[in-house]
């Protein structure tokens, strides 16, 4: 008999399509996992409004769960509460920084005009001599930053709350 | 019933003000001054799309007529979209599309913030997600808007005269009709008091740190809430909806 606990686990092995390293459970996208009869409902919200990524965690979900022989599937997206990074994972960023993704840092970036940017360690050298090159990066939920120190160019996967 | 019509009203011109403005963004991909600038403005693009598709979906829901956000994107006419006139203006050069885009981003942000107290939960939801993307976009815009006007001569003049050919069509941000009275007499949206006033304070002092001049000329041209457009939606409208015209329900 399968539990919720169970494809909880089975989660943990579909990553995100942009950030392979993480699971969608690290990223805290999966709201609620629920079980009733045959039926396993699964919810999940966005990170970012426009993310192309969440088509695909939908599909893939399905098609993980069908794998493990679970048929009868339902994912739906919610907005509420809105996403933040702080349901991201301790494990997740751990993982974050170890692929060289800096993880969000604990603050929103408050600064005011041209005023300076939060500090982000190198994820590779670990220096915090570092600098915003963009406010924008490769995907809508990351900045782009260099080490002064080793010249690593390096994203910043940007704190969002 | 009536407060579904009301309220289909309202999230549509939202719908509407990101979806066109988001398009016209995009037209940036592969076109921007610098490699970080292009992928900025993308990345803007993206967001107001995605704010577009659920504000949108929601839009159909209320309506309840069976549109979903696609046939509401894809399969009206030009007067039945209610965006303001200042999205729909054409990029010019970069700072017009910059200058453009921080009159909207600081409307918007003002407004999510009033919308996160909405008794409508999903019209709540959408505006506190929302938000945390303006927030960033209003950042990077203001910094430009500051940079090429306090810049060199030639970026001064240019974006003074992108200020001067845009002011026109800012008044339009605070249209309110009956629709608007009605929700608020609801209880539905909170009291949008203050709205003009703050976004004037964070206009003038962006402005001003950037030396540009607001214009004296107090001309002002609405009528995109209405129905009523300039001739650039149409060709907007041309570009976008071509596929779907031509293809009809095809998939991509």
């Amino acid at each position: 008999m399968v539990t919720e606990n169970d494809i909880w686990e089975y989660l943990e092995e579909v990553s995100d399509p942009e950030i392979p390293v993480l699971t969608v459970v690290d990223l805290g996208v999966i709201r609620t996992v629920s079980l009733k009869d045959d039926l396993c409902s699964i919810v999940i919200t966005p990170t970012y409004s426009g993310c192309p990524a969440m088509k695909v965690i939908e599909e893939d979900i399905i098609s993980l769960l069908n794998s493990k022989g679970i048929s009868n599937v339902k994912v739906d997206l919610t907005l509420f509460p809105a996403w933040s990074t702080d349901w991201i994972s301790e494990n997740g960023r751990k993982k974050l920084l170890e692929y060289g993704i800096a993880p969000p840092e604990n603050e929103i970036d408050k600064s005011v005009l041209f005023a300076e940017p939060t500090i982000v360690p190198c994820p590779l050298c670990k220096s915090r001599n570092t600098k915003m090159i963009s406010q924008f990066g490769s995907t809508a939920c990351k900045a782009h930053y260099q080490c002064n120190d080793c010249l690593e160019p390096y994203d910043y996967f940007k704190c969002l709350k | 019933m009536e407060k579904n019509t009301d309220l289909f009203e309202y999230v549509l011109r939202m719908g509407d003000d990101s979806l066109i403005l988001g398009h016209r963004i995009s037209e940036w991909c592969g076109h921007g001054p610098i490699l970080e600038e292009d992928i900025a403005l993308t990345n803007m693009s993206l967001d107001l799309i995605g704010q577009a598709t659920n504000l949108l979906e929601y839009a159909g829901e209320l309506e309840g007529k069976g549109r979903d956000g696609d046939a509401l994107a894809f399969l009206r006419y030009d007067r039945e979209y209610k965006n303001l006139l200042l999205v729909e203006q054409t990029n010019g050069d970069f700072g017009k599309t910059i200058m453009r885009q921080f009159f909207f981003d600081a409307y918007r942000k003002l407004l999510f913030e009033r919308l996160i107290k909405s008794t409508d939960i999903q019209l709540s939801a959408i505006a506190d997600k929302s938000l945390k993307e303006t927030k960033y976009h209003l950042k990077h815009t203001s910094e430009w808007v500051i940079r090429l006007g306090d810049g060199t001569e030639e970026s001064h003049n240019r974006i003074q005269e992108s200020l001067d050919a845009l002011w026109k069509y800012t008044a339009e941000l605070f249209f309110a009709n009956e629709v608007d009275s009605k929700l608020l007499a609801a209880g539905i949206i909170p009291s949008m008091e203050g709205l003009q006033e703050d976004w004037n304070e964070i206009v003038s002092s962006v402005l001003e740190e950037a030396t540009l001049t607001i214009p004296t000329n107090n001309w002002k041209q609405e009528g995109g809430r209405i129905g009523r457009h300039t001739e650039h939606l149409g060709l907007l409208l041309a570009e976008m909806q071509y596929m779907q015209r031509a293809y009809p329900n095809m998939k991509w």
